[in-house]
């Protein structure tokens, strides 16, 4: 149930994230999430997309430096206390979230977030026993 | 109205300098062969005995020694006494591969001592002057030297060595410090400091012996205007003692050579060639008075132009030009010495290509060292702490190795400038 996030090295100058979005663009790759920490000098570009094999194997073309990250997403009710309810559950279960960030859109009055922990599986398997179900690249329109 | 330490030494006739050098120089070249090994077979290969050398006149015959010769013979290999006479260490930066260790007897400390307080006198030091030198103490020759040289001349001395801004300027206004000794770098930092402080009605300097590193005479003005007072340079590396070697005196227009202890020659750094007078080529030293680590025809890789035309100051001395460039790739920063071979072991041994760019700069009158990285895969990570806790490290592992800051700038990969497919390496952007 994770799904591949593309992390990419990011330099801090002006143009980089232009580029990395124009190359994506012109293979007709669309975005579903994007995410970005950085310091003064540098930072990390980290991305969802709908063709993450194609899209990785472009920015490699490019020169750029990035690697494959499994990360959990799931759905919550886009309304106030439903993304709370869930760090909740991850917080009484002791799951460290190294970051997360959340989906373009919304779908049926759900909002989608990416997480990233050390351990999906036990993530997976915490969210479903708490009747939070992870949800599928497909459903993100990833293929 | 100039004044001397050794007024009988430092103005004496040039038959009589030659005459000290000739008598001294044939009495090191036997002291070198009888007591060290190293030096003895470089002159046996060269096919050269003692007998061979008769006076300065027959300096060109006998071998370099280089910085190579050095670490080869480190620690021990160039010692020239039993350990039993020496008494003190000084050691360059360097904290691998490049570490020169210097050894001295009592007699050698005396005789740098001397050389120091001479330049101070030369700065116009007396015993009624307080000398605050903010060079650092410890294996680093300037505070030792400096400290020494201020003693003999009885000045009182004020053993700051670097750093802690805050102390520095209250010791300066409250004891009334009249020369300071520090790198020129630190110099203009403190000037810059007293200014900003609006300090400058309460400081009594009137001297400062700045050297240690290369600066310019804009730099120099600059030092001179915002402190109210004239700046001296001074010239030393720790092989052959440290600060001292030579040094300015009123006309500032190059640095008398402590002759009576020092033979230079300029030599052409490709051949070896010695060079005539005014020639511009690399510095080579013979301490003819050194007892513990006596070098014979040193390469100093510095780049400068000696002139014996007659100085108005009176000195009688050689003087050497500021140095304008070095023949090997050594960088100075802070008055550190810094080779980019050493900055190469560092980031092989954490983990990164040996693919980087030192990029060196004079903000604010201060050296800056940055070094730029490229980020290789194995090194990326999607949790940006991950990568700044490399950075640390990496960080952490050049000060161990340099002994100084250098700031780390990762960078995407080819970002770094090749030109002829062999990446430039040093960018050095201070104008000196």
């Amino acid at each position: 149930m994770t799904i591949h996030q593309i992390s990419v090295f990011l330099e801090n100058r002006a143009g980089q994230l232009a580029e990395i979005t124009g190359v994506l663009a012109k293979k007709g790759i669309d975005l579903r999430a994007i995410n970005i920490a950085e310091t003064s000098d540098y930072g990390v570009l980290r991305l969802i997309a709908d063709k993450p094999q194609e899209a990785a194997a472009t920015l490699l073309e490019q020169g750029f430096i990035l690697s494959m990250t499994p990360v959990v997403a799931v759905s919550v009710p886009d309304e106030p206390g439903g993304l709370a309810r869930v760090l909740d559950v991850l917080a009484k279960e002791n799951i460290d979230v190294e970051y997360m960030y959340s989906v373009f859109g919304q779908v049926d009055g759900l909002a989608h977030m990416v997480f990233r922990v050390a351990d999906t599986e036990k993530l997976i398997a915490v969210l479903k026993a708490n009747g939070v179900e992870p949800i599928s690249g497909e459903n993100l329109g990833i293929r | 109205m100039e004044r001397y330490y050794q007024p009988e030494i430092e103005c004496a006739s040039r038959e009589q300098i030659l005459a000290w050098q000739n008598e001294r120089l044939v009495k090191q070249v036997q002291h070198v062969w009888d007591n060290v090994p190293y030096y003895r077979k470089k002159m046996e290969e060269k096919g050269l005995t003692p007998a061979d050398i008769k006076g300065v006149e027959d300096l060109h015959k006998l071998p370099f020694l280089s910085k190579d010769d050095l670490r080869e013979a480190y620690p021990y290999g160039l010692l020239g006494m039993p350990l039993k006479d020496c008494v003190r260490i000084q050691s360059t930066s360097g904290t691998t591969g490049r570490r020169v260790v210097a050894f001295y007897t009592q007699h050698d400390i005396d005789l740098w001592e001397d050389c120091c307080a001479r330049a101070i006198v030369a700065a116009g030091g007396t015993n009624e002057d307080v000398c605050h030198v903010s060079y650092g103490y410890g294996l680093f020759t300037g505070g030792p030297g400096l400290n020494g040289g201020s003693h003999k001349v009885g000045c009182l001395t004020l053993p700051m060595s670097s750093g802690n801004t805050d102390r520095q300027l209250q010791f300066m206004v409250d004891l009334g410090s009249t020369i300071l000794c520090c790198t020129p770098s630190y110099a203009a930092y403190l000037a810059e400091s007293i200014h900003e402080r609006g300090l400058r009605d309460q400081i009594k300097l009137k001297a400062g012996i700045f050297g240690a590193e290369a600066w310019s005479e804009e730099m120099r003005r600059d030092i001179e205007a915002k402190l109210g007072i004239k700046a001296y340079d001074i010239y030393g590396l720790t092989e052959t003692s440290g600060p001292g070697v030579s040094f300015e005196c009123s006309e500032q227009t190059g640095m008398h050579i402590n002759e009576d202890h020092f033979i230079a020659e300029i030599i052409d750094p490709d051949t070896g060639e010695v060079l005539p007078e005014g020639s511009k080529g690399e510095l080579v030293f013979t301490s003819i008075t050194k007892e513990a680590f006596p070098l014979l025809r040193y390469r100093t890789r510095d780049i400068c132009i000696l002139t014996r035309e007659k100085c108005s100051c009176g000195r009688t001395f050689v003087k050497m030009s500021k140095p304008m460039g070095r023949s090997d790739d050594m960088l100075i920063v802070k008055g550190v010495n810094v080779f980019p071979s050493q900055i190469e072991t560092v980031l092989l041994e954490q983990g990164y290509p040996a693919n980087y760019q030192i990029i060196v700069d004079r903000v604010n009158n201060s050296d800056t060292l940055e070094v730029m990285v490229e980020m290789t895969p194995e090194n990326f990570s999607d949790s940006l702490a991950k990568i700044t806790n490399m950075e640390k490290s990496l960080v952490a592992a050049l000060k161990a190795m340099l002994g100084i800051y250098a700031k780390v700038r990762l960078v995407a990969p080819k970002t770094i400038t090749r030109s002829e497919g062999k990446a430039v390496r040093v960018i050095d952007k201070r104008k000196i």
